[in-house]
């Protein structure tokens, strides 16, 4: 069954503060995410990975074209819905991981991760213990759990990323460059457990520039350039 | 998907609030279009106009614009801080969400205000009387409610300067000994003293200094995260909204340029106002 | 054709021309029929400076028929210096009986007290008042205190009698304690001691209000529940005086008034003079009861 089918997507910008610039982002993307598959996008930089991404989780709203999810009920167009039934989405279903940690300052490196495990399920202290074992299990130094992110090293920064995006075990994961600044035990322990997620039903579009990772962590590859899928493979 | 449409907790619909006499065609005169609120032919001043919008229960709605653009009004009226000139408004634990709110009588309107509603105003001379201790403050707000057993109401308004970390041996000093930061979160605490569904938020931070701030915000998206109340959210600084709304209007000279999720707002902004002001962050 | 004989008398009946007196009866009917809600009357003017009286008057004197008996206390005396003059003055402007007994009074004008004595159906009751208005420690402005009875919104009036609790331990109010009248409107009884307050509630007589300064008539009715502003946990009490009793009479359950002597020794007597002077003759008057009262133990 198909979790996302994607047709004839476009994204157009339009910038009135530059003298009205276009910029054309997208065209003609077709494609369809099988459930419980991994999905790879490669591309050069600025060939349009990070915007198809931001598309589908609508902080991009699409010019034309339709992105149809298959929720836990019923069938829904992404660029269509209203913002009500996005953030219902967003809360219970579809997690976007960016490539680089977005940092709510003044909030302690465990309850970054958990954050979202305890919006939707309201135990504070289990929420909290699940943190510190996938935190564990990323090699943070114990130090470091409940001191603030803002300070971390870049590689640290990705794991709190990685572990924040993944506790939940969305029914669809957005992933942008999950292994970008890792050391390879660190990638070898965040491929496996994006592997795991997959086990257990997770649908995962991810976006990256490493061999080693899509080799092991992908089932399909989508290569995009200058805004359109040019061609696709099996890894 | 339709389903979800009717699980709204705040819905509002054309709520106008103009000044002075107009006619028919002020509001075709008035506008983004035009950067003005005046009205050319009658002088009347659109304050707002046409506003649209629905809150869904625990959703943080962000109301982001400069000065004119109207922001504030709308919080206002919807408080009852002033008389809408049109427009309704329907909340959902009221009449189950049949009844317009802004067409109420003056005692109905109070208790909804009492039991529903919560503000927290830019300067909390606004909403705080310095006459009374911060305790009594809150407890004007229970007594409203109808508690009138004061050792409850100590009680309630200890556990409540707690939550907002505010000093409990405090809580019989009058506000005016306090610090701007600690004037901001004694209103936040007689604000959510009812446990109120709908919590407005009115540039809460402007003025403060910035270590200030952040106290306040932090509280603000803590509270928000345990007790899950709807608020909405007024301020002119973006990265205020970005801290705590889900969505965001964009108004500008009294009307809605743009809405949409915030993170859609902030990094893909489609009106040419809303880009001016994204890229205006600092 | 109302017949104003000013110009054939040297005086009206009761000093009031009988077209104010009708308007100040319209008003009183309307306080009446909305117990506790004060209402805005025309307050002529009197030979007597404002803040001496002159709303009492004004009832008074509206009301007051050819065959009434007229009594006035001040403080709970009938001798005092005020209530002399102004007895004197309804005196000679109606030409009525006056007297000092509260049993055989139809119209009693009182300055901040009670009487004692259990009135009855047959009698009327008039207040001077200072200050009408309960909320305006509370808030200065008319047209809010307006709307806060309008909207029965009294959370201000009870967060001052928390704050009394938060900075004195207690409600410190001693004369004047607000009052719910009817389940609806917050009064302000005029400076009567708290002894006398819960005699307001469910009495035989009519009570009427005037403030003459303030231009506001109100009323309770008869048999209409009256009852002081208190919390669930913090209630209302009246005076205790400790045990002490009428120097005297030796009466103990009476409102007493403090006295020292020359030789420097305090004791007290009770304020209600023609109280006073019926125990002291050995009669027997019927005093007010109520539950705060019959606590009190003999």
């Amino acid at each position: 069954m198909n979790i996302l089918e994607i047709n004839d997507l476009s994204k157009l910008f339009q910038l009135y503060i530059l003298n009205n610039k276009r910029i054309e982002g997208l065209k003609n993307i077709h494609f369809t995410v099988k459930e419980g598959e991994i999905v790879g996008l490669t591309g050069k930089s600025g060939s349009g990975k990070s915007s198809l991404m931001k598309c589908i989780y609508r902080t991009y709203l699409a010019s034309s074209g339709e992105i149809l999810y298959s929720s836990g009920a019923g069938v829904i167009d992404l660029v269509r819905a209203d913002d009500h039934a996005i953030i219902a989405l967003r809360k219970n279903e579809i997690t976007y991981c960016s490539q680089f940690l977005s940092v709510i300052p003044r909030v302690p490196a465990v309850d970054v991760v958990c954050e979202r495990l305890f919006r939707v399920e309201k135990d504070k202290d289990q929420a909290r213990q699940k943190a510190r074992e996938m935190l564990e299990d990323l090699g943070l130094p114990v130090e470091l759990w409940d001191a603030f992110p803002v300070t971390f090293s870049g590689g640290e920064q990705q794991r709190i990323n990685v572990a924040r995006a993944i506790i939940s075990r969305p029914r669809l994961l957005l992933i942008d460059e999950p292994t970008a600044s890792l050391d390879p035990r660190t990638k070898d322990i965040v491929i496996r457990m994006i592997l795991e997620l997959k086990k257990h039903g997770t649908s995962v579009l991810c976006i990256s520039h490493d061999e080693y990772t899509l080799e092991r962590l992908v089932d399909r590859r989508l290569h995009l350039q200058h805004g359109e899928i040019v061609e696709t493979a099996l890894a | 998907m339709s389903g979800k449409n009717d699980n709204w907790l705040l819905r509002v619909r054309n709520l106008t609030k103009i000044y002075g006499e107009p006619d028919e065609n002020t509001l075709n005169l008035t506008g983004p279009e035009y950067h003005s609120n005046i009205c050319p032919a009658t002088e009347s001043i659109v304050a707002c106009a046409d506003i649209n919008f629905d809150l869904y229960p625990g959703e943080v709605l962000g109301i982001v614009g400069e000065s004119g653009s109207g922001k504030s009004t709308v919080v206002k009226l919807l408080h009852f801080d002033m008389e809408a000139t049109g427009g309704s408004a329907w909340l959902r634990p009221y009449a189950n969400g049949h009844s317009n709110i802004l067409g109420e009588s003056g005692q109905k309107k109070r208790t909804i205000r009492n039991h529903l509603m919560g503000m927290v105003y830019q300067n909390p001379r606004d909403g705080l009387n310095f006459k009374f201790s911060s305790g009594g403050n809150i407890a004007e707000k229970l007594i409203m409610a109808g508690n009138f057993h004061v050792g409850n109401i100590r009680n309630r308004a200890s556990s409540l300067l707690e939550k907002t970390e505010v000093p409990v041996r405090r809580m019989d000093d009058q506000p005016s000994s306090f610090s701007g930061g600690m004037q901001q979160r004694v209103q936040i605490a007689k604000a959510i003293a009812n446990n109120p569904p709908l919590l407005f938020l009115d540039e809460v931070t402007t003025g403060l200094d910035v270590s200030v701030q952040a106290k306040v915000l932090d509280l603000i998206r803590e509270l928000q995260q345990d007790l899950g109340i709807a608020m909405i959210v007024v301020s002119h600084d973006l990265s205020v909204i970005r801290m705590l709304t889900d969505r965001t209007i964009v108004m500008k000279n009294g009307r809605i340029v743009e809405s949409g999720l915030t993170d859609q707002i902030l990094q893909d902004p489609q009106h040419a106002y809303s880009q001016l002001l994204v890229s205006s962050l600092l | 054709m109302i017949e104003n004989k000013k110009y054939t008398q040297k005086f009206n009946f009761a000093f009031i021309d009988e077209a104010t007196k009708k308007e100040i009866r319209r008003k009183l009917l309307k306080a009446v029929a909305i117990p506790g809600y004060q209402v805005p009357y025309s307050s002529p003017e009197m030979p007597v400076s404002r803040g001496w009286g002159t709303g009492g008057l004004h009832v008074t004197l509206a009301v007051i028929g050819r065959e009434d008996i007229f009594k006035i206390i001040d403080q709970g005396s009938d001798a005092s210096v005020n209530a002399c003059n102004l007895r004197e003055f309804v005196q000679r402007m109606t030409n009525c009986k006056t007297t000092f007994d509260t049993k055989e009074a139809t119209l009693i004008q009182t300055r901040h007290r009670i009487t004692e004595e259990e009135l009855t159906e047959n009698q009327l009751f008039i207040f001077q008042v200072p200050q009408p208005e309960p909320l305006r420690g509370v808030e200065r402005y008319e047209y809010k205190t307006r709307q806060m009875h309008g909207e029965a919104d009294y959370a201000k009036m009870w967060v001052s009698l928390y704050e009394s609790f938060v900075r004195y331990g207690d409600i410190m109010l001693g004369a004047g304690y607000p009052v719910k009248v009817n389940d609806r409107y917050i009064m302000a009884p005029s400076p009567i001691p708290r002894w006398d307050i819960p005699n307001l509630s469910h009495s035989k007589a009519l009570f009427l209000f005037g403030a003459g300064r303030e231009k506001r008539l109100y009323a309770v009715p008869p048999h209409t529940k009256v009852e002081p502003l208190e919390f669930e946990d913090l209630k209302f009490n009246i005076e205790g005086f400790q045990g002490s009793s009428c120097y005297k009479t030796g009466y103990k359950k009476a409102f007493l008034d403090e006295l020292y002597f020359d030789d420097g020794s305090k004791h007290h007597v009770i304020n209600d003079s023609n109280f006073l002077d019926k125990l002291s003759e050995k009669g027997r008057p019927t005093q007010h009861s109520n539950k705060y009262l019959n606590q009190l133990g003999s």
